[in-house]
């Protein structure tokens, strides 16, 4: 990509925040639905039913102190609608759009036409929350949420914004789908012994389900089996949700965006999520199981969060790496500023804690 | 929707002559009008404001919080320039920038028009927008103005007159091109038969022009980037409407760094050099260096090194004293003395507040005229007369004994009516026009222009922010041209 226009760092900043902001909406929206379908089947008491879900979405403490008990009604209306909830699928989708705002004149007018619709819809349905609606909106936005997905992928050059928006989407969803697999696995285990009971197959199932992946699950193995799914969900090598997935194509578009020649680095966020790579290629679903499930994922969350804290220091709140940068650039003669001029830099409307974990 | 019983009431009305007729150059669209069916064209508004929601073509609202937008009201009916009349104004339009251009070079540098006494010195030197930091600076070209949004009304008397010229930084292009946008999305049917001259040159032209601009250290593709003050600014829809539609990068002033006097933007490959900046940031908060030292929207530095030739702005910074109103009210000599003819746009008649023949005829009639601040925009700082209560008046009356540089007055003009969709019937609202002159190689004049219209009953304020809404504007091609004579 040496021979295109570098990017403004706030305009790679603000097009990876946007593909997160749409995929956390998307991941936020789904488990709404599996867990309103699942319910139906389940002898579960509702606070266990949909407790997890808040778990998953970090923010427990914030939901006790303003919802109290974990009722599907409290529920819905904390992840949909809540303004001040930033998980929330609104929250989501009002800072998608502020982000998609900054820069609109870098993204296609479809994808800006596509977020703003989706927020609209939100925004509307938000002045009359009745949670029964939930299952339908969610829907939509999901759906919605796939679009902007297609619309990007069928309007965008692959040049460095593109690039960014898929590095943020991919990460996003590697944390997700480890957020999910993990709350739901202790949530789980201690029934790990009932497994074949009816109940179980049903609650692995939504597991699934919530990163859509309960038909190509089915495919491959057959029968349900909890070991099975956390490698589909975290090893596997074609499945689009899986972690070992999305870090290859998070991969993919840091070496486009760096234009690095193979098997060399420009920048700490290659390195690490070179390391992510190698280390899902190579560990063994036993060594994952034996270390014990909680802390392996665990660890991979913490290795995402220090990815993109190097992925901002590198592009966004660039110190060192200019000058690397400029040698290989001559056709766009970059030249290197001293780090102390450098604005603090801040995400639009993240809801993410300064240290890039968030809050417990 | 039939115009029947449509009356001009006594006004000059775009489509309609004083006796009712449809004016020639609109018979066409009135005969499609009324043909449609029943409802059609309320449907066809709806769809246009729904596609303007869609789109997210909104502006922000000052004074409430963050993020309110609105959709800028839109009306299907078009107002209509015949091609004789438009070769006129374009004319006057060339005229008047190509003079106001000469005067500003001239005010920063020698300033013979000061010193030949057709200008009283004083009026420069207590212009709020003069800027002695301008002074001596030879900006590329010598071109000063390079994008003007020149306000134009007709009066009852049927005469276009010149309210305003706007160097600095007049908004509304982006609402030209999507009105005429949605205009053939929504209401295709209308453009048959005539010879509307197509209006989405602008971009092109605009890039061309900043281009054309480029200092001789840029190379020969320059960088140019269009400097915003940010998404919550009334007019971010329109900053990055153009910057997408240029090709070019939208920046903000955090995204600039003056370093070794060069001007360079922060990119993910490290710093790049940026050679011209078409900003739309006004000169109060371009530099904190130079000049409010507050600012968080501008670049540190920046007019050093523009000082130094290293990169253009368009506007040039200084452009503000001609937009002072008592200095306006000396354009038709500026227009004698630098180009040596009678101007072609004839101004407002004008009373500067601070003569005191003036002065004594503007107290006499306050109920009469309309009273202005020399320097505020946006429609804010100004008494109509004939809608004022006494305690306005007198309020107004104060402050320009008080400050009587501060306020010029004008009789209050009848301004044209164009027919507006109500409800379902059609009733007349006063419009202004804007058209966008590009001054770059050569001055060249967008062939259509930003209608804006009084939605409210026999209001007379256009402003966006005061209930104003806006029109596409047909300017019609010449017979020569292929149009229908």
């Amino acid at each position: 990509m040496n021979d295109s226009r570098p990017l403004l760092s706030r305009v790679a900043n603000s097009a990876y925040w946007l593909a997160r902001y749409i995929e956390r909406a998307e991941n936020v929206s789904r488990c709404i639905s599996v867990n309103s379908y699942a319910q139906l089947d389940l002898p579960l008491e509702p606070s266990q039913q949909w407790q997890p879900l808040v778990d998953t979405s970090g923010d427990s403490t914030e939901f006790a102190a303003h919802y109290g008990a974990a009722t599907q009604a409290n529920v819905i209306q904390f992840l949909t609608y809540d303004a001040d909830n930033p998980s929330s699928v609104y929250s989501c989708l009002r800072a998608a759009r502020e982000n998609a705002r900054s820069i609109r004149e870098t993204i296609s007018s479809s994808m800006w036409e596509q977020v703003n619709s989706l927020y609209l819809l939100i925004e509307s349905q938000r002045t009359i929350p009745k949670f029964n609606w939930a299952a339908d909106i969610c829907r939509d936005v999901r759906l919605g949420c796939n679009l902007f997905q297609g619309i990007s992928d069928a309007t965008m050059t692959r040049g460095e914004a593109w690039h960014f928006l898929r590095l943020g989407r991919k990460l996003e969803r590697a944390d997700q789908t480890s957020r999910i697999l993990d709350v739901k696995y202790f949530m789980l285990l201690p029934s790990a012994r009932e497994v074949g009971t009816p109940y179980d197959d049903i609650l692995w199932s939504a597991v699934l389900r919530s990163v859509s992946g309960f038909e190509m699950y089915r495919k491959k193995y057959g029968r349900i089996s909890p070991k099975e799914i956390v490698e589909f969900l975290v090893l596997d090598k074609e499945f689009p949700r899986s972690v070992r997935f999305c870090a290859g194509c998070a991969g993919e578009s840091l070496r486009a965006i760096s234009g690095a020649p193979a098997g060399t680095y420009l920048f700490e966020s290659e390195r690490l999520l070179s390391h992510l790579r190698l280390e899902l290629d190579g560990v063994s679903l036993a060594s994952v199981i034996e270390g014990g499930l909680h802390e392996y994922l665990d660890a991979l969350q913490t290795e995402v969060n220090a990815i993109h804290m190097s992925l901002q220091n590198d592009f966004v709140a660039k110190k060192s790496h200019a000058k690397v940068a400029s040698t290989l650039f001559k056709k766009h003669p970059c030249r290197t500023l001293s780090p102390h001029v450098y604005p603090k830099w801040y995400p639009v409307l993240d809801s993410d804690r300064p240290d890039g974990k968030r809050a417990a | 929707m039939h115009f029947e019983p449509y009356e001009t009431q006594g006004f000059h009305d775009e489509m309609f002559m004083a006796g009712g007729e449809v004016r020639p150059e609109a018979k066409l669209l009135m005969e499609t009008v009324e043909s449609l069916e029943d409802g059609q064209l309320e449907r066809c508004q709806r769809a246009a404001e729904k596609l303007l929601l869609r789109l997210g073509i909104t502006f922000n609202v000052y004074g409430d919080s963050a993020g309110t937008e609105r959709v800028f009201p839109f009306d299907l009916i078009p107002r209509i320039v015949r091609a004789d009349e438009w070769e006129w104004i374009e004319r006057g339009l060339k005229q008047r920038i190509h003079a106001l251009n000469e005067f500003l070079d001239d005010i920063y540098h020698e300033q013979k028009i000061l010193k030949d006494k057709v200008i009283p010195e004083e009026v420069i030197r207590s212009a709020k927008f003069y800027r002695p930091e301008c002074v001596g600076i030879h900006p590329p070209r010598r071109v000063w103005c390079h994008i003007t949004g020149t306000d134009l009304v007709r009066h009852g008397d049927g005469q276009i007159y010149v309210l305003e010229d706007n160097l600095r930084v007049p908004s509304g292009v982006s609402y030209v091109l999507e009105n005429r946008d949605l205009m053939k999305q929504t209401f295709p049917q209308v453009f048959e038969g005539l010879r509307v001259r197509p209006v989405d040159e602008y971009p092109s032209n605009l890039l061309e022009m900043l281009e054309s601009i480029a200092p001789e250290s840029a190379s020969t593709e320059p960088e140019v980037v269009l400097l915003t003050p940010g998404m919550y600014n009334s007019a971010y829809f329109e900053h990055s409407f153009l910057a997408q539609k240029m090709g070019i990068p939208l920046v903000e002033g955090r995204d600039l760094v003056v370093e070794g006097s060069y001007v360079y933007m922060r990119t993910t490959k490290g710093l790049r050099k940026v050679d011209v900046i078409y900003r739309r940031i006004d000169d109060d908060f371009l530099d904190p260096l130079t000049f409010r030292k507050d600012s968080l929207l501008g670049v540190p530095g920046i007019m050093d090194t523009y000082r130094a030739g290293h990169v253009a702005l368009a506007n040039a910074p200084g452009n503000g004293v001609a937009d002072d109103k008592v200095v306006y009210a000396y354009v038709p000599q500026m227009i004698r003395y630098y180009e040596g003819e009678d101007p072609i746009l004839p101004n407002v008649q004008t009373y500067l507040c601070w003569r005191d023949v003036d002065r004594q005829h503007v107290l006499k009639n306050l109920d009469k005229l309309v009273v202005k601040s020399a320097n505020e925009s946006g429609g804010y700082g100004m008494l109509i007369g004939p809608h004022s209560t006494a305690g306005q008046r007198a309020e107004f009356a104060a402050k320009i004994v008080a400050n009587p540089r501060n306020f010029i007055a004008q009789p209050t003009l009848a301004l044209s009516r164009v027919p507006t969709m109500v409800g379902d019937h059609f009733e007349g609202r006063h419009v202004d026009l804007r058209p966008y002159i590009l001054y770059g190689k050569e001055i060249r004049v967008l062939p259509g222009g930003l209608t804006r219209v009084a939605l409210r009953k026999g209001s007379l304020v256009v402003n966006s922010s005061q209930g104003g809404g806006s029109k596409d504007t047909w300017v019609l091609a010449a017979p020569k041209d292929g149009g229908r004579s």
